[in-house]
């Protein structure tokens, strides 16, 4: 690699050659606040915060010092820099003075108070006076038309990350810059409300919102009503990928895993129990490994595709509607472990359906679409009532006055909170399929497997490949996550191209663990940490320690198949545990 | 959020929509292709209702929304079809400070429309131009190559009477 000499306040550095002056500073350690910028998806040099001074040289000496963008200006050889001196912080103050001209500041009961990235900037840069440009605001309006989510235009500071997030990293597109100059808005074609759009609710546009324009729509309140109510039994299950993030709503670090402090507090919050999604996903594997076994013994419709991921599943019935048919037919965990609890579990314990609350939390935003959906009601109510954010049971955690930090560790509550390694992966790109050919391999063969460790698998890339051979059977299967990354692995499908036999598909990239539910990270955090692959670390050592990492071994999967659902597939347990989809339009 | 879609039903043909797929497929491996695209489009239907932006969307596999915000971007493109007449008033200095703004207000609420957008029976489109260097008339607006001057807000209706038909 080239590298360049350059001066950073005085001191000598050296960084390769084409390197952006921000991507030289922070090799030097040296930082540099940012707020449009996005490594990889949005370096756009829009927001004008990440301005320093520079001079190129020229000569035996130096041109002019300049104010230049640092995310997108490049470093050449002998450039003097200056990240600090009173025109560059005269000139970041000025930015944000402006951006604040134009914003709604109710920063008192904003949901992003105290982890907004404007407002730490405008703490850091001292603004005295935040109405001293006030003037016109740019009008908008509120827009709650769709299941999961808020768009607070008044909110936006234009940087685009969410429209990034949307058409780059998603591959969707459906919110972008309208208009121009003062008029300029983040909306959808046609100002029409993102209801109506081919939105799949993933949420990666709220996870990369630096304000409070973005955020769930908040169900804390109802969840607190339901436990308050003495006639509900109300049960809590939560998905593998919440216990390797809820810590950092607390300030510890990322990929710190809280699955018992969680536990305890779930518990401390009133549930009457304290179910662990990881269940579903045991009895997931056990439906979806047979409905896999079938579909190749019986000529059934190939590839399979997994069909856990609510966003994945909408946009499959948006933009790839002819592949519905090839989605498991498997409900998610999440739906499979409420639609057990009001049908099994109800009749165990004697309750009637209408009186249970399945709470679940989620990594997610696109559950709260999918809980709604057509035939996700086993037991004639729905099978899952409420589901919130990580980021919501944590506001819960903060509002009921638990010290989430001083908390020991608890365990979840028998039966449904049992569960295996395969369970707990279920979380991190790649964890199904892992967990799927743990028991599908032992099912086809007969035997014992030696490892059950699928590494081909695990990582955070984006699209990966691997064959296995399974008696006998040459078996390709693929895991991709991100769905950009589906797009372009679909297109070789349906060309014909691959002729995989089984495909895992998340919709975020690095699956659950980057859920756009999870605790939001500020973009000079997002920029630097590879917050995928620490969360998903917390996943797979959960798994490690487990003593059952099999699925088909779990003591209460077996129990309830021994007591309720007879066989995997059977067809008590294809009415409660798989449901249907629908081919949906990509314009409405 | 009322969605800006163009009241005036759509009524383009299958000429027009062989000639736009046509004139896709001519720039079918052009990077930037989207900007003369959209000209032709509007050449052809003379504006870019969605209806012709999905056809662009489905075509050149891309979203709906980023053909709206270049078409939004750009003052050249229209979403609404062109009145049999263009009432264009001067919003240029002279003429504002002659009080210009104002019939312009009196208009759009006279018409039920704002600016850029065509009355429903297609008959009156309204818009604000700059400077028509017709100064010592201000403040001034044209109805198609008509130039009237020297207006004031009383005048609006006698105008719009002359164009009833």
């Amino acid at each position: 690699m080239d590298m360049i000499n350059i001066k950073i306040n005085g001191a000598d550095y050296q960084a390769p050659k084409g390197s952006t002056i921000l991507e030289a500073a922070r090799l030097a350690n040296v930082e540099i606040p940012t707020l449009c910028f996005l490594k990889e998806i949005n370096e756009i040099g829009a927001c004008r915060i990440c301005v320093v001074e520079a001079q190129e040289k020229r000569g035996d000496g130096f041109g002019p010092k300049k104010i230049v963008a640092s995310c997108v200006y490049p470093i050449s050889e002998g450039m003097n820099i200056f990240t600090s001196t009173p025109k560059v912080i005269d000139s970041r103050k000025k930015t944000l003075e402006l951006i604040l001209s134009n914003h709604n500041r109710t920063c008192l009961s904003c949901v992003r108070s105290g982890n907004c990235e404007l407002q730490k900037l405008a703490k850091d840069y001292k603004i005295e006076d935040e109405s001293i440009y006030d003037g016109a605001k740019t009008e908008s309006i509120l827009d709650c038309s769709s299941a999961h989510m808020v768009r607070d235009n008044s909110k936006c500071i234009l940087c685009r990350r969410c429209v990034a997030a949307c058409a780059k990293t998603q591959g969707i597109g459906v919110i972008g810059a309208n208009e121009r100059g003062f008029n300029t808005n983040i909306s959808c074609a046609f100002e029409d409300d993102l209801g109506n759009t081919s939105c799949v609710s993933c949420g990666q546009c709220i996870a990369v919102c630096p304000t409070g324009a973005l955020y769930e729509k908040d169900n804390t309140s109802e969840v607190f009503e339901a436990i308050a109510d003495e006639t509900k039994t109300v049960i809590v299950q939560t998905a593998p990928a919440v216990r390797a993030a809820l810590g950092e709503a607390f300030g510890l670090p990322i990929g710190t895993d809280v699955e018992g402090k969680m536990a305890a507090a779930l518990r401390r919050l009133g549930f009457d129990k304290v179910f662990d999604t990881d269940f579903g996903a045991d009895l997931t594997i056990m439906e979806e490994a047979h409905e896999f076994v079938d579909r190749v013994q019986n000529g059934g419709k190939l590839p399979l595709i997994t069909s856990c991921s609510p966003g994945w599943v909408k946009y499959c019935e948006h933009y790839f509607p002819e592949l519905t048919e090839n989605l498991s037919s498997c409900k998610s965990p999440m739906q499979m472990f409420g639609a057990t609890v009001k049908t099994y579990y109800a009749e165990k314990m004697g309750l009637d359906p209408k009186d249970i609350v399945v709470v679940a939390v989620m990594p997610c935003t696109a559950k709260k679409f999918e809980i709604g959906r057509d035939d996700e009601d086993a037991a004639g109510v729905p099978d899952v009532d409420i589901s919130i954010t990580t980021r919501e049971l944590a506001r819960m955690i903060e509002r009921a006055g638990i010290k989430f930090l001083e908390l020991g560790d608890e365990e979840f509550d028998d039966p449904l909170g049992i569960s295996t390694g395969a369970g707990v992966i279920f979380g991190a790109t790649g964890g199904v399929m892992e967990a799927a050919l743990r028991t599908a391999v032992e099912t086809l063969t007969g035997e014992e497997l030696e490892s059950v460790d699928f590494k081909e698998v695990r990582g955070t890339k984006g699209i990966k490949e691997a064959n296995y051979d399974v008696a006998g059977m040459n078996v390709k299967i693929a895991v991709v996550s991100g769905l950009a990354n589906a797009k372009e692995l679909l297109k070789k499908v349906e060309s014909g191209e691959a002729d995989y036999h089984f495909i895992e598909i998340m919709g975020c990239p690095g699956g659950c663990v980057n859920g756009g539910g999870q605790p939001q990270q500020p973009g000079s955090v997002r920029n630097t940490v590879d917050i995928q692959a620490l969360r998903a670390s917390v996943l797979y050592n959960n798994d490690a320690n487990k003593s059952i990492r099999k699925s088909h071994e779990n003591p209460a999967i077996k129990q309830v198949y021994k007591e309720f659902f007879g066989e995997p597939g059977s067809e008590k347990a294809h009415h409660i545990l798989h449901t249907t989809y629908v081919k949906r339009e990509l314009y409405k | 959020m009322a969605a800006k879609k163009c009241s005036i039903p759509f009524s383009g043909t299958k000429e027009q929509e062989a000639k736009l797929k046509e004139v896709i497929a001519s720039h079918k491996s052009d990077k930037g292709a989207l900007m003369p695209i959209l000209q032709k489009a509007q050449e052809i239907y003379g504006y870019l209702p969605i209806e012709v932006q999905k056809i662009i969307a489905h075509e050149m596999d891309i979203p709906l929304e980023k053909i709206y915000g270049v078409a939004t971007f750009y003052s050249q493109f229209t979403l609404n079809p062109k009145g049999k007449y263009t009432i264009s008033v001067c919003l240029g200095t002279a003429c504002y400070v002659k009080g210009s703004g104002d019939i312009f207000d009196e208009l759009s609420k006279k018409l039920g429309i704002n600016g850029g957008e065509t009355t429903s029976d297609g008959k009156f489109t309204l818009v604000d131009c700059r400077c028509i260097g017709a100064c010592g008339l201000a403040p001034v607006l044209t109805v198609n190559d008509d130039v009237y001057g020297r207006l004031t807000v009383d005048d609006v209706d006698g105008i719009l009477a002359k164009y009833a038909e």
